[in-house]
C-alpha cells in the first residue's frame, strides 16, 4: 500500500500541482507560488498522460480553460482579495449531463450527438461566478442511467485503481478524474447513487445533496423527483467549498428549496455526543465481507471520536430497489420523450413525421435508456398504473417514513455505500438486475430525498477502495461534511492515490 | 410474469421506439425478469398509505407569471437537424 505513487516525471513541479487539494491550491495562488494558468496547464498535462488509459472525459476544453485561467490570474491581480471569488482559478470538471454554454454536451447518448447547449446549468454558473475554471465534460452512463459508466455510448471509463475494472456510475468519469488527480473536484449528479457509488469505487469523497438543495436547471432530466447535483473531491473540505458555491434557491428551478445555506465550519468537535444509527438492513448476506469489515471498523473509529453508535432499523429498505426501478424509469420515459430528432441531436430521415420519431429514437437510444423507457412506459400505461407506479409511490412514502422515524432517534446514519468494490468491466453489463443491485444501499436515501456522502474507509485485498456512506436529515449536508472531515483528520485513506 | 411479444410491441409503440426483432425478444426476456422483481411490492398492504408526490420536502415555488427575455431564436435553432426561415423543419404531417 503505497500512498502518493506517481511515476517520476521530468517536470516535477507540474506533477505536484495536480496532487494539491483545492485548499492547497488556494493557498499557493494567494502566496503567488503558482498561477491559475499553471494549475490548469498541469491538469491538462496530467490529462494528456492518463486520459488514453482512463477515458474519463467526453470533451476537454483546453483552450477555453487556459483562457479562463489567464482571466482568473488577471482578476486576482486587479481585485486582490478573493472573498467574492473563493474558487478563483481552480480547475473543475463537470459531468456531461450538466450543460455548459458552447461546450458539446451529449449526456453520453448518441441521441444528443453534436449538441452544443446555448445555456449553462445554474450549478455550473455559480461555480464560474465563484471563479472556477471548467476543464471539460466527464463521461457518464447514457442519461445517467447506470452504475458502471459502461452504458455511455462513447465508450466506458476505466477505474484508476485497476484499469480492468469499472469506476462505478453514473458519474464514473467525474470520480475517475478526481481519483487520478486530473482535477481536484468535479460535479456529479445522483438520482439513485450516481455520485456516492462511483465515489466509493474510486476512493474519493462524493456528496449527494438534499433533493432541491442545488438547482436542477441545466441538468438533463432523468428522474425529476430524484435528480440531485452533487460534488466529488478528495477531501470533505474541498467538497464543502463546491457545495457552498452552488447550493441555494434558484428561481429557474421551481423545486429548488428556499432554505438558507449555512456556512460550514470545520472547527470544533463534530462527533462529540453525536448519535449515529447503523441500520441492520444494510449489512445483509451477499455483501462482500471486506466491505462489511472495513465499514464496521470505520464506524468504530467514529465512536472513538466521540459518537454514540446505535443499531437501528429501516424496515422497508428491501423495497427500495423495486420502488426505484419503477419510479425512475417512469419519470425517465416522460423526460426522454423530448428526444425525437426535431429540435436537437441527429435525425434519422424518413418520409413522414411518425417514422422520424420511431427511427431516430429506435436507433439513437442505447440499450439501457431503451430498457428504462420501456419499463417506465409500461408502468405508466393504462391498466398497469395503479399496480406499478401507484403502488411504488405508496411504498416510497413508507421508505421516507423509515428515515423520518430514524432521525427522531439518531443524528446520522452510517452504512456501506455499495455492496462490493469495483467490479470487472463487462461483469454485469448484460444482466440489468445484477447491475441494479449495485445501487441497493444508495437508493433509499434518493427515494426519501435526504443527503448522503461517501468517502474512502479502506481497501480490499485487491487494493480497491471501500466507501463508508453517511446519510443525514434533510438539508444537513453540513453535518455530513463535518463528520467526514473529522474522520479524514485521523485517517489517511483519502490521501492515497492510484498508480497510473 | 412473462410479457408477450405483442405486449412488447405495444409498449414500444407507446414509447415511439422502432425495435428490431432481436431487440423485441431481448427486451421481452429482460423486462419480464425485471417486472417479476417488481412484484415484490405487492407484499405490502398500502391501503392507508398516501402516495409520495415529488421529491424530498420540496414545495413548488412558482415565479410571477411575467414576460421575460428568452434565448434568441438562432441560439435555439442552431442545434436543429433541419430548420428554415426561423422554424424547425419536419416532414409532412398530413398528405
Amino acid at each position: 500500500m503505497n500512498g502518493s505513487s506517481l511515476s517520476p516525471q521530468s517536470d516535477k513541479s507540474m506533477t505536484n500541482l495536480t496532487e494539491l487539494t483545492i485548499a492547497e491550491m488556494q493557498a499557493g495562488l494567494r502566496t503567488g507560488d503558482f498561477s491559475s494558468r499553471e494549475l490548469v496547464q498541469a491538469a491538462l498535462d496530467r490529462l494528456s498522460k492518463v486520459e488514453p488509459a482512463l477515458h474519463a472525459f467526453l470533451y476537454i476544453a483546453s483552450e477555453e480553460a487556459l483562457a479562463a485561467a489567464a482571466e482568473a490570474d488577471k482578476k486576482r491581480k486587479s481585485v486582490g482579495a478573493t472573498g467574492q471569488f473563493p474558487l478563483l482559478g481552480i480547475p473543475i470538471a463537470v459531468k456531461d449531463v450538466l450543460t455548459v454554454e458552447d461546450l458539446p454536451c451529449t449526456a453520453g447518448s448518441k441521441i444528443l450527438e453534436g449538441y452544443v447547449p446555448p445555456f449553462t446549468a445554474t450549478s455550473v454558473t455559480r461555480l464560474k461566478d465563484a471563479g472556477a475554471v471548467i476543464i471539460g465534460k466527464t463521461n457518464n452512463d447514457e442519461f445517467a442511467m447506470g452504475s458502471s459508466t459502461e452504458h455511455s455510448a462513447y465508450g466506458y471509463t476505466h477505474n484508476p485503481w485497476d484499469l480492468t475494472r469499472v469506476p462505478g456510475g453514473s458519474s464514473g468519469g467525474s470520480a475517475a478524474s478526481v481519483a487520478a488527480r486530473c482535477v481536484p473536484a468535479a460535479l456529479g449528479t445522483d438520482t439513485g447513487g450516481s455520485v456516492r457509488q462511483p465515489a466509493s469505487l474510486c476512493g474519493v469523497t462524493g456528496l449527494k445533496t438534499t433533493y432541491g438543495r442545488v438547482s436542477r436547471f441545466g441538468l438533463i432530466a432523468f428522474g425529476s423527483s430524484l435528480d440531485t447535483v452533487g460534488a466529488l473531491g478528495r477531501t470533505a473540505e474541498d467538497v464543502a467549498q463546491i457545495f457552498s458555491a452552488m447550493a441555494g434557491r434558484d428561481e429557474l428551478d421551481a423545486t429548488s428549496a428556499d432554505m438558507p445555506v449555512p456556512e460550514i465550519n470545520f472547527d470544533g468537535d463534530a462527533l462529540r455526543g453525536l448519535k449515529i444509527g447503523v441500520p441492520k438492513e444494510y449489512f445483509i448476506s451477499g455483501i462482500q465481507p471486506e466491505v462489511e469489515e472495513k465499514t464496521r471498523t470505520a464506524i468504530q473509529q467514529l465512536k472513538e471520536l466521540g459518537a454514540e453508535i446505535r443499531e437501528i432499523s429501516l424496515p422497508h429498505t428491501e423495497y427500495a430497489l423495486p420502488v426505484y426501478y419503477i419510479i425512475a424509469p417512469a419519470e425517465a420515459s416522460a423526460n426522454l420523450a423530448r428526444f425525437d430528432g426535431i429540435r436537437y441531436g441527429p435525425r434519422v430521415d424518413a418520409d413522414n413525421l411518425w417514422d422520424v420519431f420511431f427511427k431516430t429514437r429506435g436507433q439513437k437510444f442505447g440499450p439501457e435508456a431503451t430498457r428504462r423507457i420501456m419499463i417506465g412506459t409500461y408502468a405508466l400505461s393504462t391498466g398497469y398504473y395503479d399496480a406499478y407506479y401507484g403502488q411504488a409511490q405508496k411504498v416510497r412514502t413508507l421508505i421516507k417514513q423509515d428515515f423520518e422515524a430514524a432521525f427522531r432517534d439518531v443524528d446520522l446514519i452510517a452504512a456501506p455505500t455499495a455492496p462490493e468494490t469495483a467490479f470487472k468491466i463487462g461483469e454485469h453489463v448484460d444482466d440489468p438486475l445484477a447491475m441494479y443491485l449495485e445501487d441497493v444501499f444508495t437508493l433509499p436515501a434518493s427515494l426519501a430525498g435526504v443527503p448522503g456522502i461517501s468517502f474512502n474507509c479502506g481497501f480490499d485485498k485487491n487494493h480497491l477502495p471501500i466507501g463508508l456512506q453517511l446519510i443525514g436529515p434533510y438539508f444537513r449536508e453540513d453535518l455530513l461534511l463535518r463528520v467526514t472531515h473529522a474522520y479524514q483528520q485521523v485517517t489517511d485513506w483519502h490521501k492515497q492515490s492510484p498508480k497510473l | 410474469m412473462a410479457l408477450t411479444l405483442k405486449e412488447v410491441e405495444h409498449i414500444a409503440r407507446l414509447a415511439r421506439l422502432e425495435l428490431t426483432g432481436e431487440q423485441k425478444e431481448l427486451y421481452r426476456e429482460q423486462l419480464s425478469a425485471i417486472l417479476d422483481y417488481m412484484a415484490k411490492l405487492r407484499e405490502l398492504d398500502t391501503k392507508d398509505v398516501l402516495p409520495t408526490a415529488g421529491g424530498g420536502l420540496t414545495q413548488m415555488i412558482l415565479r410571477e407569471d411575467e414576460l421575460r427575455p428568452s434565448l434568441p431564436k438562432d441560439a435555439l435553432l442552431k442545434n436543429a437537424p433541419k430548420s428554415e426561415d426561423d422554424q424547425f423543419k419536419i416532414p409532412p404531417v398530413f398528405e
